[in-house]
């Protein structure tokens, strides 16, 4: 081809190299803070989880400072995490003859923030989306209430705000907006806390020390020693979705 | 051409008024549900999508079935679909009118909804959904515009609208085929990620379609001097015939493979729709009722005595009707979440608002069919003042 | 035209229906503007005023779409200062009664904003923000 056209090409290619690297870039260095090259996940001790039978400081702790609503009816329950059945989190674990102190127990589910989440890959209008470290972030701006994520998401962690959630909310914290009616939620990964260098609500209130927050892109991290000791499983692994909570069994 | 709807008799405005009566009370609803939310709908944290989504998979399905008397007028000269052509293509746009207006009712934060055009996502499958459904409406209207107003003038459509009518041919097939991947791809619901699930819906569509078409015929042919003859419904009752058959035949296929291979979350589903489930039965009858009408249409319409007999051949297709209605407008989009992810088993009814804003919407249909069709027989002479 | 004097007759009494705030506005009684406190004791803002009175709206949506989509929390502003981009953090820091501020003009010129809905609604007293 003549000189022109190559020309035109070469430049056509590094002009969209450029726009792919910017995109990839962080764009400030407050950018770079925030994702800088980390995959958040969490490890959960079931068996020091257990331990503490009745306990729910964890999802006490999410509720309060997230202003999740207290529904009375559950139809129009809203959670962003609480206990469920071993046998339900785990359908495809066949929990037949295994330690029944374990599959007659609840274990604690919320979002498991996946590496391939179908819920981002359904929103129409990109109000969820995967960030770079991991966190499966919600825009309640821009969330058109059209509950296509809660279809597609495989653990059931989502829920949609049936009425104005205001009204059911004991003691509203201030530090941190609420929803309104007709928009989905689910839990964040304290996304407002890990730039302060905070750990989840829900790691800080365990008082079994069963919750391990921690940089599965870090070698040396906590969570990768243990997990290279422990065997550990995740919900429905077969479907593809790489979720980032571990249940240490 | 439009002035032609503001001439009619006491029927013609009766029914009007009755119609917009029935919106009138949809749009009080409405407007509650606006204020309140979703909640005050029969849905749940477990069944998030019901009533309002169904009707809109079913009616996509009615608004693709207008290709099934394009596509052998214009595509392969058969003259008899000439005057049938306008009312399939009528009940196109009245069908998408009311898609449109059924996801808008479904929306948390319908004030919003142009973010799916402002955000535009291409991995979703809504936003590919909400392209076919507005180009499809928009080929209707300019097509049915374009060819009426010649028929008024006496000549000939113009050239140019020849390529948009064949392209309306792949676009009524590409609306029910993205409608379907809304729900086959997801991994979540394997009572919907089934590869027969877009055949399924097209077969069930040609059926239940172009069967609501020969119904509106007949009684278009009561009130009006409008009668294309026995020929078009009788050609159309076949295609009928054979939408069917392969539609309960698909249903079987999806039957073998879910039972056999005996995997329990798909058995699940099947055994919530046909048996019941931890005591929910509710969708049982409905779905019995289904099977049952589905085979008395299916004998009536095999039996070519009985396809081309008019009060035989009406009974088949209002079987067809109804028994597709079920399938899809009840059975199906609710299934995909019972039993839910985490093995739950809620049950699901809609609730009084709900089916008020429903009946409202279908009254809203009608009344677009019902003027639109006085336009279009006003046009031919046809009305009878 | 036919029946000329019946449609200009109609188009008259249609503006006049139609246009009645005018006349109300014009001819009776006006709204009174708004008296607006902007900020007791406060200093500086994050821009000029003439820059706020215009575009508050825009820095807003800015601020949330950085903060919530792109993970930026901080910002230096024009006139120098390093805030967080926060309405709630920032904003009414100085700017602590929604009533006599936001809501003042906001209700003269009939615009309902929808962050309220969800975000949380300081005090009246200055105080620190609390986080």
């Amino acid at each position: 081809m003549n000189e022109g056209r190559r020309s035109f090409l070469k430049t056509a290619a590094l002009g969209a190299l450029g726009v792919a690297a910017s995109h990839a870039l962080p764009a400030t260095a407050e950018g770079a803070k925030a994702t800088g090259g980390r995959r958040w996940a969490m490890l959960i001790d079931t068996r020091r989880c257990l331990e503490k039978k009745g306990c729910a400081k964890c999802a006490e702790a999410c509720h309060v400072v997230h202003n999740v609503p207290a529904l009375s009816n559950p139809r129009h329950e809203v959670k962003w995490i609480w206990r469920e059945g071993f046998r339900e989190a785990f359908p495809d674990q066949e929990a037949e003859y295994f330690d029944e102190t374990l599959t007659t127990s609840k274990v604690l589910v919320f979002c498991n923030h996946c590496d391939r989440p179908p819920c981002v890959r359904v929103c129409p209008t990109q109000a969820t989306w995967r960030r770079r470290d991991g966190l499966v972030m919600m825009d309640w701006h821009r969330c058109i209430g059209c509950r296509y994520c809660v279809a597609a998401c495989p653990y059931g962690s989502r829920s949609f705000n049936w009425v104005d959630p205001r009204p059911h909310i004991a003691e509203i914290t201030p530090t941190y907006p609420t929803r309104t009616r007709g928009v989905v939620e689910k839990c964040t990964f304290c996304d407002e806390r890990l730039p302060e260098g905070r750990l989840p609500a829900c790691v800080e209130a365990c008082e079994a020390k069963a919750l391990m927050f921690g940089d599965l892109a870090d070698p040396a991290s906590e969570v990768r020693e243990v997990l290279r000791t422990r065997f550990a499983v995740r919900r429905r692994p077969g479907l593809g979705t790489h979720p980032a909570i571990f249940y240490l069994v | 051409m439009l002035e032609k709807a503001l001439i009619g008799n006491r029927t013609y405005w009766g029914w009007l008024a009755f119609l917009a009566g029935i919106i009138a009370v949809g749009a009080f609803f409405y407007v509650r549900q606006f204020s309140v939310g979703l909640g005050i709908t029969g849905l749940s944290r477990d069944v998030t999508w019901g009533f309002y989504i169904a009707q809109f998979t079913f009616l996509v399905g009615v608004a693709a079935s207008a290709v099934m008397v394009v596509l052998p007028y214009y595509l392969h000269n058969y003259k008899a679909f000439g005057k049938m052509t306008i009312l399939g293509e009528f009940l196109a746009i009245a069908a998408v009118i009311m898609c449109m207006l059924f996801i808008f009712v479904d929306m948390g934060q319908p004030t919003r909804v142009l973010n799916v055009i402002l955000h535009p996502t291409p991995k979703s499958l809504m936003f590919w959904d909400m392209i076919s459904l507005s180009g499809y409406l928009v080929l209707n209207v300019l097509i049915s515009h374009v060819t009426l107003d010649a028929e008024r003038k006496g000549i000939a459509p113009p050239k140019w609208i020849q390529p948009i009518i064949i392209l309306s041919i792949p676009w009524a097939i590409s609306i029910h085929t993205v409608t379907a991947f809304l729900y086959s791809g997801l991994a979540a619901r394997p009572f919907w990620m089934t590869a027969v699930l877009a055949p399924r819906f097209l077969a069930s569509a040609f059926a239940a379609g172009p069967a609501l078409l020969i119904l509106m015929t007949l009684l278009i042919r009561r009130l009006t001097r409008f009668d294309p003859g026995k020929e078009p419904l009788e050609r159309l009752a076949v295609i009928v015939t054979y939408a069917m058959t392969i539609n309960v035949f698909l249903i079987l296929m999806e039957l073998f493979t879910g039972l056999y291979s005996a995997i329990p979350e798909h058995v699940a589903h099947f055994q919530f729709l046909y048996l019941g489930l931890a005591g929910n039965t509710a969708l049982v009858p409905w779905m019995w009722t289904s099977v049952a009408l589905a085979v008395v249409a299916l004998v009536l319409l095999l039996n070519p005595r009985t396809r081309v007999k008019e009060p035989t051949m009406i009974m088949a297709c209002v079987a067809v009707f109804v028994s597709i209605w079920i399938d899809k407008g009840l059975g199906m989009v609710v299934t995909g979440f019972v039993p839910s992810p985490l093995g739950h088993v809620t049950p699901y009814w809609p609730t009084f608002p709900e089916v008020a804003i429903s009946v409202g919407i279908y009254a809203i249909g009608a009344l677009v069919i019902t003027v639109f069709y006085h336009i279009a027989l006003s046009v031919r002479g046809e009305i009878a003042h | 035209m036919y029946d000329g004097s019946k449609i200009l007759a109609g188009i008259a009494v249609f503006l006049a229906v139609v246009l009645l705030p005018v006349w109300h506005n014009v001819w009776v009684a006006s709204a009174p503007r708004p008296e607006v406190k902007i900020a007791p004791g406060a200093e500086q803002c994050v821009d000029t005023a003439a820059v706020m009175r215009a575009t508050h709206m825009n820095v807003l949506d800015r601020w949330r779409d950085a903060v919530v989509r792109d993970g930026i929390r901080t910002t230096t502003t024009p006139t120098g200062m390093t805030v967080p981009m926060s309405l709630t953090k920032t904003c009414m820091k100085c700017h602590y009664n929604k009533k006599e501020f936001c809501d003042a003009c906001h209700n003269y010129l009939a615009v309902s904003p929808t962050c309220w809905q969800c975000h949380v609604e300081p005090q009246p007293e200055p105080k620190e923000s609390s986080s």
